[in-house]
């Protein structure tokens, strides 16, 4: 396979296979800061306790989305494998704090074909520690055959 | 209207954004490993193109930096409201910024980034629609479709975010 590494084959998935994997514990302001420097989002809602709190109206600084979806690409990647990714999309639907720890599943939902590589469809949720989803989404990664 | 601006990509830039998310996969940052493997080097990970942020002009959410960015390459040719950046989450000068939220981000993979590419991003607007929130009030949805490609105009990498206006602040 060009441009790729993959780690599996496309015979390797099987529709309904799942694979989890604990994407961070305790996740601290530091990181999120660390995020806001690596991927230049600056908005004061991911660090300034006084924006997010007394202006914002939120319980805490909070983490940006590309974070944790960049955490869910994590699992993605060390499932998969290197440069394997056609497609990857998340919906965000609750925040995640300083404190939280998440953990990721991703669910094979189709196998299709796709000439020389198989294209496999993965189902995507993120949770954090009580069990709510905090990102929701999708994936395409080809595999060889 | 823009004609994109110019993401310099280098293993610095790769390995900052790799350390924020933890990463452990050399595949970012060790050319010795990332050489014996099949991709022949380092390559970015999948959501790294959200930082050319660092890198656009028209991006509201940057911090104290000044600098201005390089200006376009002439070659690339596309049209892009003002005030729609990269990537991010609600981009664009003049928004309320305990109001907007990053609703959905997709990409679209095309070739591998890589360091040492000089990528130019062209930006434009995509759907937009309004629906009603339970704890948000009437929440504005839009589309912002950046595309990133290499010197010679090959299409790398489509990142399309759905950025959320809301009347008031959306609590967990």
């Amino acid at each position: 396979m060009k441009d790729a590494n993959p780690k599996l084959k496309f015979h390797d998935m099987r529709v309904g296979l799942e694979y989890e994997a604990k994407l961070v514990e305790n996740l601290t302001r530091t990181q999120i800061v660390q995020y806001a420097s690596g991927s230049g989002d600056f908005n004061p809602i991911h660090h300034d306790e006084t924006f997010a709190t007394k202006l914002a109206g939120y319980p805490s600084v909070f983490a940006h989305g590309m974070l944790t979806m960049g955490l869910t690409g994590k699992l993605l990647t060390d499932w998969l494998g290197d440069g394997v990714l056609r497609k990857f999309s998340v919906r965000f639907v609750k925040q995640v704090f300083p404190g939280d720890s998440l953990m990721a599943k991703g669910i094979v939902r189709e196998l299709k074909d796709d000439g020389e590589n198989g294209l496999v469809e993965i189902d995507l949720v993120t949770t954090n520690q009580r069990g709510e989803p905090v990102v929701t989404g999708s994936a395409t990664a080809a595999l060889p055959r | 209207m823009s004609d994109g601006y110019r993401f310099c990509v280098d293993r610095t830039g790769i390995l900052l954004f790799s350390s924020a998310l933890g990463e452990t996969n050399p595949i970012y940052w060790d050319e010795e490993y990332a050489k014996k493997t099949p991709l022949g080097g380092v390559i970015a990970p999948p959501t790294f193109a959200v930082s050319s942020a660092h890198w656009d002009p028209n991006y509201a959410l940057r911090g104290v930096r000044k600098i201005p960015a390089p200006p376009p390459k002439p070659a690339a040719a596309a049209s892009a409201p003002v005030g729609q950046g990269g990537g991010g989450a609600g981009s664009g000068g003049g928004l309320n910024l305990t109001r907007i939220l990053h609703g959905e981000q997709r990409f679209e993979y095309h070739k591998p980034v890589r360091p040492g590419m000089m990528l130019t991003v062209t930006n434009r607007a995509g759907k937009s629609w309004t629906k009603e929130g339970k704890k948000g009030g009437t929440m504005r949805f839009s589309e912002s479709i950046s595309e990133y490609r290499d010197e010679k105009g090959e299409l790398m990498v489509t990142a399309t975010s759905v950025g959320i206006v809301t009347e008031k602040a959306v609590q967990s």
